[in-house]
């Protein structure tokens, strides 16, 4: 039984293998003993001058799906960059599965899937070809490459595009390739920077589909994404960097709750209704975007519903606060770069 | 101080292994998927420089070195299709492997590093440079132009030739900032090499000093005397001397490369 909710999807790799490094009790041992994947302690980046990554500490547990959210330029793709061992830190300790970045990066790599921000997938070849050569650099056996690669062509929906130039294929399915790419090793370890990013929304649901059967397989998933429906949708736990520091930590729910709390107030601008709400809600924090008063308060749920009652107001509507609104609030509202 | 660390790091041992291997295969079956393309070029260009230089201007030269011209010129082709086979490799083409492929970065997620990828780009660029002058000593040998069984040493003089154009065409991309920056080391550094290294005309008529760069700094210089000597089994001292200048330039540019490539790419 408890491994009912483990067998899932149209392939039976998702059965086989990936339960060979988790099954379900190790994912819940892991989550509740805390088992760490990756540690960083006061880890840094600099370029010249340009503190990119600027002494941050965090950890990924086993098992988890850890978000790492940020406005462009935050830090995000550099710190996954260091986790797989293809920048080096400049200072601190960064672990993964307990292996030094420094000492044994080729066994970190050997563990690791990662599904960067840019295709770089290989044009010179199809689709199976580039999962093929990919397999070689990992040291995988042909015959097993093959049936990996044909079970990962299946897992992502791509089977009648097997033979088809990287060129002539969409947006999306090359985001599910490569998706299907960083799969080849068996990674107990998954790194996706940005995996939705440009993405029509079928794509982005299919593959946040896959995401979430990885995630009961029991890969440790580390995502970075500025989409917040993407992070509240896939993260056990999010963290929130900006210019290069971790400025908050959490589950989404717990962020919102803290941040903005439950329900949030729109109506349109008015001098006059801005007093009125000022006086009614006077712990409350009134955010004025364009044309629009947002009202976000720690009252417990209701207290909107009650007030419109009494007071209707134009073009006013209650929604639940989200994260994006935990976004904007901490990262402010200026354009990054 | 700092200078000096500088310049250990610029020569620095890479840290290679056998996965150097994996690099140069996936080079090889991109290579075989156009096997066509890649094999025609090489094989009808010599045809023409043959007619057009050795038949055509040959009937107005006299013999050099007592070899009717078309002899003297078809040991140049084969060295001359080393250069550029290896050279073009491992500039446009690694820079496109590069820059716009983001081939490398691909390929560093794994567990291979990238030190073994510029030397299997290295390596796969010495290859290249056996696959097109063997093609063009099949020409050359078909015109009846090869009068030594030492020519079967060719290929071993090739692959080496190849590597030390390899690794420094490999300099060039690692301080290109676009890829047009190539126009520079094709037009300032090929170019006279194809014309000066004692391709067309014997070293011996150039002025002085000229003989002299010709020597000390135009590697074809060496890989052309190799050939020649190999196809007309004329075995001389001077030989020797390019030998050792090709054993000693190549692991020169083959670790400088490789350190400039990766402080290129890992910032």
């Amino acid at each position: 039984m408890p491994f009912a909710s483990f067998t899932l999807e149209n392939s039976d790799l998702w059965k086989g293998n990936f339960l060979k490094h988790a099954t379900a009790r190790d994912i819940e041992s892991g989550l509740m003993s805390g088992e760490v994947m990756v540690r960083a302690q006061n880890l840094t980046k600099k370029y010249d001058d340009f503190v990119a990554v600027n002494s941050i500490s965090f950890e990924v547990f086993k098992g988890e799906c850890c978000g790492f959210l940020g406005p462009n330029g935050a830090g995000k793709t550099t710190t996954v960059k260091m986790i797989h061992c293809v920048l080096p830190p400049a200072s601190g300790e960064l672990t993964v599965a307990g292996m030094s970045v420094w000492e044994e990066p080729r066994e970190i790599k050997k563990m690791t899937g990662v599904a960067p921000q840019e295709d770089n997938l290989d044009p010179d070849f199809s689709v199976i070809v580039n999962l093929l050569v990919y397999a070689r650099y990992f040291d995988i056996p042909k015959s097993e490459a093959q049936k990996r690669s044909e079970e990962l062509l299946k897992f992502i929906q791509l089977e009648e595009k097997r033979d088809v130039i990287i060129g002539q294929l969409s947006t999306g399915m090359k985001r599910r390739l490569i998706l299907a790419r960083a799969l080849i090793n068996e990674p107990r370890i998954l790194l996706l920077d940005e995996p939705t990013t440009g993405l029509d929304p079928q794509a982005r649901h299919l593959i946040w589909d896959k995401i979430r059967a990885l995630k009961r397989q029991g890969v440790t998933i580390i995502l970075t994404t500025h989409y917040m429906d993407e992070a509240a949708a896939l993260c056990d736990r999010t963290l929130i960097m900006d210019y290069g520091k971790i400025i908050e930590e959490g589950r989404p729910a717990d962020l919102i709750k803290k941040h903005v709390g439950e329900d949030v107030l729109e109506v349109d601008y008015d001098d006059e209704v801005m007093k009125e709400l000022q006086e009614e809600f006077p712990g409350a924090e009134l955010e004025v975007l364009t044309d629009r008063i947002r009202v976000f308060t720690d009252q417990p749920h209701g207290v909107f519903e009650r007030f419109l009652k009494d007071f209707p107001m134009r073009g006013a509507t209650i929604r639940n606060a989200n994260l994006e609104d935990v976004f904007m609030k901490l990262t402010g509202r200026k354009l990054r770069e | 101080m700092k200078r000096s660390s500088q310049i250990t790091s610029r020569f620095a041992l890479p840290k290679l292994t056998y996965r150097v291997w994996k690099v140069w295969m996936r080079n090889w079956t991109v290579f075989m998927k156009t096997y066509k393309v890649n094999f025609f070029p090489p094989l009808l260009e010599p045809i023409f420089y043959l007619v057009a230089l050795g038949f055509g201007l040959g009937s107005l030269v006299q013999n050099i070195q007592g070899l009717p011209y078309i002899n003297f010129i078809a040991p140049a082709l084969i060295a001359i299709s080393m250069m550029n086979s290896s050279f073009f490799e491992c500039t446009y083409g690694s820079f496109v492997r590069m820059y716009y492929q983001k081939t490398f970065d691909a390929i560093i997620a794994t567990p291979v590093n990238i030190e073994e990828v510029i030397a299997g780009e290295l390596v796969w660029g010495a290859t290249r440079s056996l696959i097109s002058s063997s093609i063009v000593l099949g020409v050359v040998a078909a015109f009846g132009l090869v009068s030594s069984p030492l020519f079967i040493l060719i290929p071993v003089v090739a692959f080496f030739a190849g590597l030390m154009f390899s690794a420094i065409a490999m300099c060039f991309t690692a301080i290109a900032p676009n890829i047009d920056f190539f126009n520079y080391p094709a037009f300032l550094l090929i170019t006279p090499m194809f014309l000066l290294s004692g391709t067309f005309f014997p070293l011996a008529d150039l002025p002085g000093f000229m003989q002299i760069i010709a020597k000390a700094f135009l590697p074809l210089t060496h890989a052309v005397s190799l050939v020649r000597g190999l196809i007309v089994g004329n075995l001389e001292s001077s030989l020797l001397i390019s030998l050792v200048w090709i054993a000693a330039v190549t692991p020169f540019f083959f670790i400088l490369s490789i350190n400039l490539m990766k402080r290129k790419l890992i910032k």
